[in-house]
């Protein structure tokens, strides 16, 4: 899986708790999902439960915290997707 | 684990000592039942409770909001509390209802009994999302949805 399309999917996950559209419409690398996206940090958990999902992986605490934007999300999925 | 000897098990008084809310916004009386899937607690309305003044003229009336807190402190903060075993007393927590879904059936008047029983849908990041059921002294349905909460240190914020 490559970057876009791993960018293309995380925008399918965020997008039923993003409050600012703008910030979608915007979406790249440096995309910070509070921020920018305007995403709380109840559905910040939702989102990552939703990665978990998607990717079939598991994120750990410290993974978790990490993933405050697009790009340091898409290097922990890719961490992930490559250790399994 | 030999549950005498484990220190995390706490005692379901322990649990509502623990928590952050007092008179007149406590509803919680005691906590029947709690594991790790599950919690059943109950409370009951008092005849003087400060809201019935005004809810409604002349007709008191446990308002809806008042069903949804009593729901969420049994089954997001007393369940949360437990969830999280030690871990409570080692940070400044703090607690927030991040969301709820919720439907009424039955009208709750003061003196009333209410059950309240949580099931765990997932409690990841200290994110705790549960089913959530209310009924009445005589078994009957009052409420039933979903509730939502985060435990957060409060130094953090």
């Amino acid at each position: 899986m490559n970057k876009e399309q791993l960018l293309s999917k995380l925008r399918v996950i965020i997008t039923p708790y993003v409050q600012n559209e703008e910030g979608l419409q915007n979406l790249n690398e440096n995309t910070d999902f509070i921020k920018d996206l305007e995403i709380n940090s109840a559905n910040l958990v939702d989102v990552i439960l939703d990665v978990e999902d998607e990717f079939d992986i598991e994120i750990d605490n410290e993974a978790m915290e990490k993933m405050l934007t697009v790009k340091a999300s898409i290097q922990v999925i890719e961490q992930k997707l490559k250790a399994k | 684990m030999d549950v005498l000897f484990n220190p995390i098990i706490l005692m379901n008084k322990d649990i509502i000592q623990k928590l952050p809310y007092t008179k007149p916004f406590l509803f919680v009386d005691e906590i029947i039942e709690v594991d790790d899937d599950h919690i059943i607690g109950n409370y009951i309305f008092q005849k003087d409770e400060y809201f019935y003044e005004g809810h409604f003229i002349d007709t008191p009336i446990t308002p809806g909001v008042i069903l949804t807190e009593c729901m969420a402190q049994i089954g997001l903060a007393c369940f949360g509390i437990y969830l999280l075993k030690g871990v409570w007393d080692t940070q400044d927590f703090g607690v927030a209802m991040t969301s709820n879904e919720m439907n009424f059936y039955k009208p709750v008047f003061p003196e009333e009994k209410v059950i309240v029983k949580a099931n765990k849908v997932y409690f990841r990041f200290n994110k705790l999302k549960c089913n959530v059921v209310m009924h009445n002294s005589k078994g009957v349905l009052v409420a039933k949805g979903i509730v939502s909460g985060l435990a957060f240190n409060k130094n953090k914020v």
